[in-house]
């Protein structure tokens, strides 16, 4: 092959036409979708996100969650995603619109959590969950979190954000386990992970 | 036109001839920017091995090493997964990138410096990801974690790069241009096309919604496929006719391979994502893209297998042949498996499973890592110009490699299945899943231990190569004594 300029146009179209085919639409046509207002409620679907629950994304990000857990629902003429119970529906494009990094996920080592804040809404359960996930969660493979949380010795009154925990890496008497920061951004993004709200463009059970 | 012309294979069947001198001088002015590459590219081979093997180990006891955030699974993986493909692969792809494209184009490497500090800064890029994302400063992209300081200096020193090969192109000897030359340059024109698309909508200023993910897959799927599979394409290309001393079977299969590849490769990442929020057609696209990449494989597979009939002997004989036909195989091997699973109602069992996790590692390693070394063995010789001191370290490492591969994807490959219909099966609990899926993660950890012990022998006998080590030898290192004359190892 010597028609060089042949070669090079060649290279240059046939990835230009998957770079404007997924790319270009994907940013153009998924990137500019808006929320709509609930006939019930009359507020925004999907619901806006917390500050704690912004900054939780980032934590969620940053200590690898996605590696283990999906956040997608897929349809049920596909999977068994819906009649697992991992939502009502299928998740759809409109569902991410407030992620700042979508966290869609590859894989389920752990469960999808496209639903966890409608099956767990306790933040105490979350808590002890991250510090120690096998006390829980029995059977669980789940790395501790316990790098989220500050052990120290009580001070007069026992504080009001101790975490009561138990296992092996529970303190004892006389100190206290508290979230810090980042852990308690953690939980309010887990919480507010609710993908059970209607949207006109899919109906429940679909 | 007399019968005995006609007959002639089409000129762009053969590779490059030179004379002695030109050999010389090409491969002087590539010693010290290769070497540099191949030597950095180890180093990360066995930092990213530990930190699989230990990332591994994780999924079987959670509570290894879980005190501290750096060591968590979450930072691990990610930061064995962006050191192997950049620190490892592409850096290693980069060295045998630059001198086939100088021995092809029959051109020395003019900007040795310049080559030498683009080495220097990629390396440094890889660095300060590597560490940024156990600080915690990882996005959670798919191969895209290093965050937006590292990735700058990563494409910074990839532009100096590129520029250069396709400089070498422009300015090379006239005459045929080769079939791996088009893979290199279109690998070369298109890695950094993905890279900054990637870099903006993802990194920089993040698009809306779930537009990312299709962008995410879009990039790492062609990383593998455009930036990787053109690299081990033109080193298989380049290396199993040059051992064997024949042109390439057909020059027609090889225009053939080359256009189906450019053209269907490149819709196949949204296959990541079936079933996922997507309008239905971007999906049906990757799963038809995907199945049509039947063409470019097999076109490829008979081409190769066409030059190799007759000539399997050598592979008893030559360590390069042996790596790199064990990678062209095993490319076969990994693209079919790649389009099934696009299918959906298999993609239904293998999806979110460890099935995928086995396929990634049969195309990064079974494919091009060991396309990788069936290069370097071939290159680092005529570097240094000294022969490598122990058959046995190569054949150490082959075996180890080769076992450890087959027993990782094969363990990853079962368990995966069964993991699948677990998940699937809406009488079983997820909890099954975990602990039918247990004993296969063990045996993967070990799997691990086997490849870093391969890596361990490759990195030693490189070390002794620079070295200089054993006594001056008057031929190539052969796995036995030939029998048969051959034309180059």
């Amino acid at each position: 092959m010597n028609r060089l300029p042949l070669l090079f146009i060649g290279i240059l179209a046939t990835f230009g036409s998957a770079w404007l085919g997924v790319v270009a639409y994907a940013y153009v046509n998924l990137g500019s979708l808006q929320p709509v207002i609930s006939e019930e409620t009359g507020g925004l679907l999907p619901p806006p996100l917390s500050g704690s629950a912004i900054a939780g994304q980032k934590v969620y990000a940053a200590n690898g969650c996605l590696y283990c857990h999906s956040q997608q629902v897929r349809p049920a003429s596909l999977s068994t995603d819906i009649a697992k119970g991992l939502g009502p529906r299928r998740t759809v494009a409109r569902d991410y619109i407030n992620e700042r990094t979508v966290f869609l996920g590859t894989m389920r080592t752990g469960p999808d959590l496209t639903n966890i804040g409608v099956r767990q809404p306790s933040v105490e359960w979350h808590h002890q969950h991250l510090f120690e996930p096998g006390v829980v969660s029995e059977g669980s493979i789940m790395p501790s979190y316990r790098y989220l949380y500050k052990v120290r010795e009580i001070q007069g009154q026992p504080s009001e954000e101790a975490i009561p925990v138990r296992g092996p890496h529970a303190p004892g008497p006389g100190y206290e386990v508290v979230p810090t920061q980042d852990a308690k951004d953690l939980v309010a993004y887990l919480i507010s992970l609710k993908r059970n709200y209607p949207l006109p463009e899919v109906p429940e059970e679909q | 036109m007399s019968a005995a012309t006609a007959a002639a294979p089409h000129p762009s069947t053969h590779t490059e001839v030179l004379s002695p001198q030109e050999r010389y001088e090409i491969d002087r002015s590539l010693r010290a920017p290769v070497l540099l590459f191949f030597g950095t590219s180890i180093f990360w081979l066995l930092i990213g091995s530990i930190l699989g093997t230990l990332a591994a180990f994780k999924m079987s006891y959670p509570g290894f090493l879980d005190s501290e955030a750096w060591l968590t699974f979450g930072r691990m993986r990610p930061a064995h997964l962006n050191v192997v493909v950049y620190g490892w692969a592409s850096t290693a792809g980069i060295g045998v990138g630059i001198w086939l494209m100088a021995r092809l184009c029959r051109v020395p490497l003019r900007s040795q410096n310049l080559v030498i500090s683009a080495g220097i800064i990629w390396n440094v890029g890889i660095l300060v990801g590597t560490l940024a994302i156990l600080a915690g400063y990882s996005r959670s992209i798919e191969w895209l974690e290093f965050p937006g300081f590292a990735t700058p200096i990563l494409f910074f020193a990839y532009g100096l790069i590129g520029v250069w090969t396709i400089i070498m192109f422009r300015f090379r000897k006239p005459g045929h241009v080769y079939v791996s030359q088009w893979y290199l340059l279109a690998g070369f024109l298109w890695f950094p096309w993905l890279y900054a698309t990637a870099n903006i909508l993802l990194i920089w200023q993040p698009m809306q919604g779930s537009g990312q993910a299709a962008v995410n897959w879009w990039f790492a799927h062609n990383v593998l496929g455009l930036w990787f599979t053109p690299i081990g394409l033109a080193s298989a290309y380049y290396f199993i006719p040059k051992v064997i001393g024949r042109p390439i079977h057909s020059y027609y299969l090889s225009i053939l391979g080359f256009w189906s590849l450019a053209l269907f490769y490149s819709w196949n990442g949204m296959h990541h994502l079936i079933g996922g929020p997507f309008p239905a057609w971007m999906i049906s696209a990757a799963v038809v893209a995907s199945i049509m990449m039947f063409i470019p494989v097999f076109t490829v597979a008979i081409n190769h297998h066409m030059t190799m009939r007759g000539n399997f002997e050598y592979l008893k004989w030559s360590p390069t042949l042996r790596f790199t036909v064990f990678g062209a195989m095993t490319y076969t091997l990994v693209s079919f498996q790649g389009s099934t699973m696009a299918i959906p109602a298999l993609n239904s069992i293998t999806h979110f499973t460890d099935y995928t996790i086995g396929h990634s590692h049969l195309g990064v390693y079974g494919f091009f890592s060991m396309m990788m070394f069936g290069a370097m063995y071939y290159i680092i010789p005529r570097l240094t110009g000294w022969e490598w001191p122990s058959a046995s370290l190569i054949r150490w490492h082959f075996w180890l490699a080769a076992v450890g591969i087959i027993l990782m994807v094969g363990t990853l490959t079962v368990g995966g299945v069964i993991q699948g219909l677990a998940l699937r099966d809406v009488e079983v609990s997820f909890m099954t899943s975990v602990y039918l899926e247990a004993p296969f993660r063990y045996v993967r950890s070990l799997t691990g231990i086997i490849l870093t012990a391969a890596h361990v022998v490759f990195a030693v006998h490189f070390t002794l190569m620079l070295l200089r080590s054993g006594e001056q030898k008057k031929s190539a290192t052969l796995f036995a004594k030939s029998t048969r004359e051959m034309a180059t190892v």
